[in-house]
């Protein structure tokens, strides 16, 4: 779904954001990419996504040419950015329509499938409403409707759940989760929690310094010693909890680097993936909660289960410290 | 056909944004409004309403769609433009939809300015009047394109200050409010590097139903030359990465 070779940007001035980064992304996945700020992040995701234009590499998106078809990869792509995007006085019904009918849709087709797509996201009947008006929760998941109005095989999430309180944010993934299995989603989504991580991706890519440092489930991240914090502290020498951005959308910008780790160090982690030993070492973790431990938070039904033994669900109780 | 069609969606989409903000459009035309309610009646003992009205209708234009700019600074902060880029519809269509809608805006409130300027006497031929809002829908479209392309340039803490203080002068020179002719050679010769007093003199000539002229050809030369030029400009502004 997604296979990017010595993807890069630098940006005028010499500054090198993005250093070659490899992915291969499957159909049918969710896949976490995590990083401090200012590794490369955001700008990757800009970049897959059209936003931004490579400077070095290849990459195909949804079966297209990220360089030579970006409105090829715009048309099978489903973007949600992390202030979303929506005019707080206009009528969300009315910006859905506009945003359907850009992907060439009809109106009488694009308002069913709006009609359908709300249902989905416990969010009929809103429609009249301007954004606005509306709770954290509800505008993040009228976000979401955007991305999936036009029913993309692909969907990129940028901080999808930054500024939520916990109770929003297990609801959000229960969606997320079921929209994977019922639209056959693949799903590409940045994230500042490692909660999040854990909850929601079948694996993971870190970042750091413009390259990919560390690639695996999270259960192979954490190789059984600890948990994705102290993985993600070893990889990138920085705690990801230490530069969390606060819960205002848009702070968590590229900024400055912190820490600057020893390559070695680095390197030694990057390259090393988890041998067989670490993966199964999974099962070993003491009381994960089982299905539907995350769902009993919110509304949304069936919770946010591991459909595979090692992914992991989070309860409420491990939010936010 | 494509392009057309996107145009067309995100045209009415604005569109339905300004009628619903009715104020918007009166507050535009407000400043314009008050020359003619307040001034017009004393401009009109040494001129003729057939003069001044032009000139508001420059006045307008550069008030109104000259600031369009602030919708797009309002979208680009909310995210809403960066949504729409994600979309196949080409930039193009982005801008042109978004510029078509402040020039309906521009038009609905030139209507405005010219029927209260009929009702306190304003004499122009009806066939002058349509073709010189032709103009002006032409006139709206370049400068509301301009308009975007600064806004997404300067960014919105300098948008406000930079176009509201840039359009007095640009008004002036325009000779909206006396006709340059009467001014000193060094004033005129400002005037005519600006491109509104060419429009503002073919929109007289029409009012006066004078149609055939160098004046009116010159203003609608210059005219369909600024719009080309501002909406190259503002494509490029739109399709930039960082835009």
């Amino acid at each position: 779904m997604i296979r990017t070779s010595g993807l890069s940007k630098s940006f005028p001035g010499g500054v090198n954001a993005v250093r070659g980064v490899d992915l291969a992304v499957e159909a049918g996945e969710i896949v976490g990419f995590l990083g401090p700020n200012g590794a490369g992040k955001t700008t990757t995701m800009r970049m897959l996504t059209t936003l931004l234009r490579p400077t070095g590499g290849v990459a195909t998106v949804a079966g297209r040419d990220l360089l030579a078809d970006p409105r090829g990869v715009r048309r099978r792509i489903g973007y949600v950015s992390q202030g979303g995007g929506t005019n707080p006085a206009t009528p969300v019904g009315d910006e859905l329509e506009l945003h359907a009918m850009l992907y060439g849709m009809r109106r009488g087709p694009a308002r069913e499938r709006i009609g359908e797509i709300l249902e989905r996201l416990d969010l009929s009947g809103l429609e009249s409403r301007p954004a606005g008006a509306l709770s954290g929760g509800q505008r993040r998941r009228f976000d979401l409707a955007f991305g999936l109005v036009h029913g993309p095989s692909l969907l990129f999430l940028d901080e999808p759940t930054t500024g939520l309180d916990p109770q929003s944010r297990a609801n959000l993934w229960a969606h997320v989760t079921r929209l994977r299995e019922e639209e056959g989603l693949t799903v590409f989504l940045t994230t500042h929690y490692l909660e999040e991580a854990d909850a929601l991706a079948d694996r993971l890519f870190v970042i750091d310094h413009g390259a990919i440092v560390a690639e695996g489930t999270p259960a192979e991240l954490k190789g059984g010693t600890g948990t994705l914090d102290d993985v993600f502290l070893s990889i990138t020498g920085r705690s990801l909890r230490e530069d969390r951005p606060s819960a205002a959308p848009g702070s968590s910008r590229p900024g400055p680097d912190g820490v600057e780790p020893s390559h070695q160090e680095s390197d030694g982690v990057g390259s090393g993936r988890p041998g067989p030993g670490g993966v199964g070492s999974g099962d070993g973790e003491p009381s994960r909660p089982g299905p539907g431990g995350v769902g009993s938070a919110g509304s949304g039904p069936g919770g946010v289960g591991p459909a595979v033994p090692e992914r992991s669900a989070v309860a409420p109780a491990c939010e936010e410290r | 056909m494509d392009v057309l069609r996107d145009t067309w969606t995100v045209f009415l989409y604005n569109t339905r944004i300004v009628l619903r903000q009715r104020a918007g459009i009166v507050f535009g035309v407000l400043q314009p409004m008050l020359y003619l309610v307040l001034f017009g009646p004393l401009f009109a003992t040494i001129g003729s309403w057939e003069t001044l009205v032009p000139g508001l209708l420059i006045q307008v234009a550069l008030l109104s769609a000259g600031l369009a700019g602030f919708g797009v600074v309002f979208d680009a902060r909310s995210g809403v433009l960066e949504r729409l880029r994600v979309t196949p519809a080409r930039r193009v269509c982005l801008l042109l939809g978004r510029v078509l809608s402040s020039s309906v805006t521009l038009l609905i409130q030139s209507v405005m300015l010219m029927t209260v300027g009929y009702a306190f006497g304003m004499r122009a031929w009806i066939p002058g009047v349509l073709a010189a809002l032709v103009l002006m829908g032409l006139l709206g479209v370049s400068l509301a394109a301009l308009s975007n392309a600064v806004a997404l340039n300067i960014g919105p803490e300098l948008f406000a200050p930079v176009m509201t203080t840039g359009v007095v002068p640009l008004i002036l020179l325009s000779g909206a409010f006396l006709p340059m002719s009467m001014a000193p050679g060094w004033l005129d010769a400002l005037s005519r590097a600006t491109p509104f007093r060419y429009v503002l003199e073919a929109v007289r000539d029409l009012f006066a139903g004078r149609y055939a002229t160098w004046t009116v050809a010159a203003g609608v030369a210059v005219t369909v030359l600024l719009s080309a030029v501002c909406v190259t400009v503002g494509t490029r502004v739109f399709n930039r990465e960082n835009a």
